[in-house]
């Protein structure tokens, strides 16, 4: 074969090589995703103790408004009831999801990644066609406004115009000048979201989590279907609070797990492992009261009624 | 006759700084205008001072608010990007001079070369206290930047464009002339400065703003607007600034106010003086939110609660 022959026939199949791989790394994430809940369990399935700021690197400003947050909002006030998870939390809790891709017909380029959540039927769209974020005078929603780069194999998600709403849902707020930036990775069928939130106003540096998922094609996500009534007889306008100094719940949670009162109330510090040598005259206690050997949220081990709390 | 003094010092001093002030002639001067569709016939503009909402059709345009007289050109080719139609109709929701200051160039500029008389709706308080006057005295208020169409009713609506517009009466929030403006068939809620999401509100005692009367109206906003769906979207809402919000972003700031007043009140009620409640620092946990420490604003919130009934 002369050398001009070969050549043309390289090329040829070069570019049947390279029209059949796609332009950029792309892993595809679609299909039917169920939640583990190994990691924060409590937090995520039942639902985090009142005043429990562990892992949070939140300021005192953050503090003191999760502090006067009382949970009879959450009823007292119709507007909160049907409320939804914020795209940063919705990763957390009732995580069943549904993911698919949007694919241009013509190019068979990638739009979007579309995500559907048990929640509250949230839906959320990471645009991957390169367009901009909006303007700073656009409206903000809960899922916020996303846009997806590929990184290898990793997708990296960035998130503005998210609505205010919460780190943790006991009153731990999270500011909607917040971003929310996630990478997502696929080994077979797992998937692995580890989420960055900044927030300029409640957070002295970033608060980092990670929450998996495995492909459960089985999976049938219903209708979520929340109406808002009257559940609570409450004059109009009424906004259930602590005012300060005023919140006798503030020392259940470390008094029920037997934790330095100082630690639960987050900071950035009490991240480190450095933050160990402030606690040596810390003795934990003698026994485990409360989700102790809880892993699944059902069966032994969970739900254990708490022990009276000690109030100092 | 010491209250007309007053009220004739505070609403003049509304409008002496942007006149005189060569800085913010200057600042003016860079301005643009940005426009941004809400939804259905409504559309927002941006640029220095309150919001402008504009509503264009078939019959014309309507406009709420004029932010400021130097920028009356800027205004106009922005919203004849929008519609080449006549200007009928200008709500003012305040008296604001970043509100109501381009009430007469807006209209002439808009309509030039046409013979097309606008409306300048304004509730009746807002027209008594720009027309206050010592005897023999001129209105410190030009009188070309006056309401032409006062109401005194709690509230006004007539039909523009297809659609139901209601004026709303908020009394004693703001100042005591606020309106709300809801366009029925949009679905959009113009509200001026009884809600400024990002900054505390601003409580004009001297003009007759209450810190009860701005929960009453912040609460009035949340029976008017409908999310469409889990507290998001349906009935948008048009701040005195800001970005475009809904019903969850009012609620956030109504719980703000709550929240806020029950405290100085709870304050007030252990007998401090305003001194030392600002020492106390009773919004320290919002003001990273709200554009920092607001000494303003907590005084106007006690001296609203410590007024004697």
């Amino acid at each position: 074969m002369n050398p001009i022959k070969r050549g043309r026939i390289i090329i040829f199949f070069a570019v049947l090589a390279l029209a059949a791989a796609p332009a950029f790394a792309q892993i595809d994430f679609s299909g039917e995703w169920a939640p583990l809940y190994h990691e924060d369990a409590p937090e995520r399935g039942p639902g985090p103790e009142l005043a429990d700021y562990l892992e949070l690197p939140i300021n005192d400003a953050a503090r003191m408004r999760a502090d006067s947050w009382e949970a009879d909002r959450i009823s007292v006030v119709q507007e909160y009831q049907c409320r939804p998870h914020a795209a940063d939390y919705a990763l957390r809790g009732l995580g069943n999801i549904r993911i698919w891709r949007e694919i241009d017909t013509a190019t068979q380029r990638l739009i979007a990644v579309h995500m559907h959540f048990l929640a509250w039927d949230s839906e959320r769209t990471i645009w991957m066609d390169g367009r901009s974020h909006p303007g700073e005078y656009a409206p903000h929603t809960w899922q916020g406004f996303s846009t997806g780069v590929w990184e290898g194999n990793m997708l990296t998600v960035t998130t503005t115009h998210l609505k205010a709403n919460y780190l943790r849902r006991n009153g731990v707020p999270r500011s909607e000048q917040a971003t929310l930036t996630e990478h997502w990775t696929r080994h077979a069928d797992w998937l692995t979201i580890v989420s960055v939130i900044e927030d300029p106003v409640f957070l002295t540096e970033p608060l980092v989590r990670s929450d998996n998922w495995y492909l459960d094609p089985g999976q049938a996500i219903g209708v979520f279907g929340c109406e808002p009534a009257p559940e609570v007889p409450a004059p109009e306008g009424t906004v259930p609070h602590w005012l300060p100094g005023t919140n006798p719940n503030l020392r259940e949670f470390a008094n029920w797990y037997g934790l330095p009162f100082e630690a639960t109330r987050g900071g950035a510090e009490t991240l480190y492992p450095e933050y160990r040598a402030k606690l040596r005259d810390y003795k934990p206690p003698e026994k485990c009261e409360r989700y102790c050997a809880c892993t699944t949220l059902i069966g032994p081990g969970c739900n254990v009624p708490p022990p009276r709390p000690q109030q100092r | 006759m010491k209250k007309l003094i007053l009220t004739i010092i505070a609403v003049g001093a509304l409008y002496e700084r942007p006149a005189r002030s060569q800085t913010a002639s200057t600042a003016l001067e860079k301005v643009e205008i940005q426009a941004i569709h809400v939804q259905g016939n409504v559309h927002m503009l941006v640029g220095a001072g309150g919001n402008i909402t504009v509503q264009a059709g078939i019959e014309g345009l309507l406009l709420v608010d004029t932010q400021y007289e130097q920028l009356a050109p800027k205004i106009v080719a922005a919203i004849r990007r929008l519609s080449d139609k006549p200007l009928f109709w200008i709500i003012n929701t305040a008296l604001d001079a970043d509100h109501v200051s381009g009430n007469d160039a807006l209209p002439k500029l808009a309509n030039a070369g046409i013979r097309q008389n606008v409306r300048i709706i304004a509730h009746e308080n807002v027209l008594n206290r720009m027309a206050a006057a010592p005897r023999g005295a001129e209105p410190i208020v030009p009188d070309k930047l006056w309401p032409n169409d006062e109401y005194y009713l709690p509230q006004k609506d007539f039909s523009f464009n297809g659609e139901a517009v209601v004026v709303y009466h908020m009394p004693a929030a703001h100042t005591d002339g606020d309106s709300i403006v809801f366009f029925r068939s949009s679905n959009v809620l113009s509200v001026g400065d009884i809600f400024t999401p990002g900054r505390y509100p601003v409580i004009d005692l001297q003009n007759g703003g209450t810190v009860q009367g701005l929960i009453t109206a912040l609460n009035r906003i949340l029976q008017i607007t409908v999310p469409l769906k889990y507290q998001e979207g349906g009935t948008y809402v048009i701040p005195g600034h800001g970005r475009i919000c809904d019903e969850a972003d009012v609620v956030e700031y109504r719980d703000m106010v709550t929240i806020i007043r029950d405290r100085v009140q709870d304050l007030i009620k252990k007998g401090m003086t305003l001194e030392q409640v600002k020492a106390a620092r009773p919004t320290r946990d919002y003001d990273p939110e709200y554009g920092g420490p607001n000494d303003a604003f907590l005084e106007a919130v006690y001296r609203s609660l410590s007024i004697k009934k």
